[in-house]
């Protein structure tokens, strides 16, 4: 199981990359995937024990995710 | 080759910037059109443009600021989206026609518009603009420089005149970007557009505006945004909200590198120095009989441009003989600034404008000023014989 973090914005999802990797917070970005969205954007997917950790990464970067989905991906 | 129309943009760029475009060229994919290596490398380029872009004009966030292709088109997004029928907006005569014809046109759909006269030493009047402000004025639209003098407008002055009128400020800072020191909260700035070629040493192509918290424009141009796919309306938050389309990657990767040269350099630094070459110029011109200095009055700030005119000649005909004689580059005409050249009483000759860099060096003024003494006597023999 992943974790998976939508965003509002490109923008949004690279402002959670460049914080997650000055931070050693785990992850990176994928394509969203089609079972949350058939639309097209990026999606931040990180190990389902990171939780806390990245939604404090969140928190810390003042990013509102517009959701998070735990997904078992291909 | 001397190059002294750095107003125009800076043709000496910092390695920095020539390396990033070259990798760019060889590594970019579609930014936001797919999480893949090469994409990601042209997203990774553009955020760390604006989180540069932020921290040097003092935006609240890197999500503030918003690309687009220059900043002509910037100020027409402000213009259409707060310029319309049934409101009113300002200007200054010292504005650029990146202001004027965009709110020209605006007026033509039915919003009002005033436009605040310069004197003819180029300076603005400040208790005037005041005056203008009328019940439903929204805008102000201004200029932080003047393209023709160099002379520099209290910018902070006139935000707390138009938070006081419930109006926005909107700053045309192509000329000062990464030129004079900018922080858009310290000087209440609501919105500040600027240009990617200049002061900031990109490359042209690029520019952009960023946006106080709370101040929401519409986006002038709306189609591909590689999110939401299926929905009729592009995105609304912001920067994706101003932006549509395939970003100029590549232009954006020369404007991150450009930033963080004046990082490391400091703008401070950039100031001075450029000031210090603009300021021997002046002086030295200013000795050369029948050379004639537009602006520069002793109790307002300037950037590093000088204006003149040698006697009577066409403008055109002092910058084309610095050009083919001495290989010096100067920009002649009007600027692009009609109003503030009437005010000058200059709109028929023009001005021959030198406009300097950092990157110049005092030999370089040195034989301008020796070039446009030269010139200066040329004149006067021809015109005695």
């Amino acid at each position: 199981m992943q974790l998976i973090v939508t965003f509002a914005s490109t923008a949004a999802a690279m402002a959670m990359e460049a914080y997650c990797r000055s931070a050693g917070v785990p992850g990176r970005i994928i394509p969203v995937p089609t079972q949350i969205s058939a639309g097209c954007g990026l999606a931040w997917s990180a190990p389902l024990d990171s939780k806390l950790v990245i939604e404090q990464a969140l928190l810390d970067c003042q990013l509102a995710a517009v959701g998070l989905h735990e997904l078992e991906l291909p | 080759m001397i190059y002294f129309d750095n107003a125009a943009t800076t043709l000496a760029k910092p390695p920095g910037v020539l390396t990033a475009v070259q990798q760019a060229l060889g590594s970019f994919g579609a930014a936001g059109r797919g999480a893949h290596t090469a994409s990601l490398a042209a997203g990774r380029a553009i955020y760390k443009a604006r989180e540069r872009v932020a921290w040097l004009l003092g935006a609240p966030s890197p999500q503030r600021v918003a690309f687009c292709a220059n900043a002509t088109e910037a100020l027409n997004i402000v213009l259409s989206s707060l310029a319309r029928p049934g409101s009113h907006a300002l200007t200054t005569a010292a504005a650029h026609n990146s202001i004027l014809r965009p709110l020209y046109r605006q007026a033509e759909r039915g919003a009002r518009m005033s436009i605040l006269p310069v004197a003819a030493d180029g300076s603005i009047d400040y208790a005037a603009f005041a005056d203008l402000f009328e019940a439903d004025t929204n805008l102000a639209v201004v200029t932080h420089n003047s393209n023709v003098t160099g002379d520099v407008y209290d910018i902070a002055r006139m935000a707390e005149i138009c938070h006081a009128h419930g109006a926005l400020l909107a700053v045309d800072a192509a000329q000062t970007a990464g030129i004079l020191p900018l922080d858009m909260a310290e000087m209440g700035i609501d919105i500040l557009v600027f240009t990617g070629h200049k002061g900031l040493y990109g490359i042209q192509g690029t520019g952009g505006l960023c946006l106080a918290e709370g101040v929401e424009l519409e986006p002038l141009v709306v189609g591909g945004s590689g999110l939401h796919s299926f929905d009729h309306q592009h995105p609304t938050l912001m920067p994706e909200r101003l932006e549509a389309g395939t970003a100029n990657a590549h232009g954006l990767a020369a404007l991150a590198a450009g930033c963080d040269y004046l990082i490391e350099v400091g703008v401070a630094e950039v100031r001075s120095q450029s000031l210090v070459l603009a300021r021997h110029f002046e002086a030295g011109a200013r000795r050369i009989p029948g050379v004639r200095i537009y602006g520069g009055q002793a109790d307002v700030q300037r950037s590093p441009i000088v204006a003149l005119n040698v006697g009577s000649e066409d403008s055109a005909a002092i910058s084309d003989r610095l050009d083919m004689e001495y290989g010096i580059c100067t920009r002649p005409g009007v600027h692009c600034a009609p109003l503030m050249h009437e005010a000058l009483g200059t709109a028929e000759q023009g001005a021959v404008r030198f406009s300097f860099s950092h990157l110049n060096t005092v030999a370089e003024v040195d034989k301008a000023l020796a070039a446009l003494e030269q010139v200066s006597q040329t004149r006067k023999r021809s015109r005695c014989s």
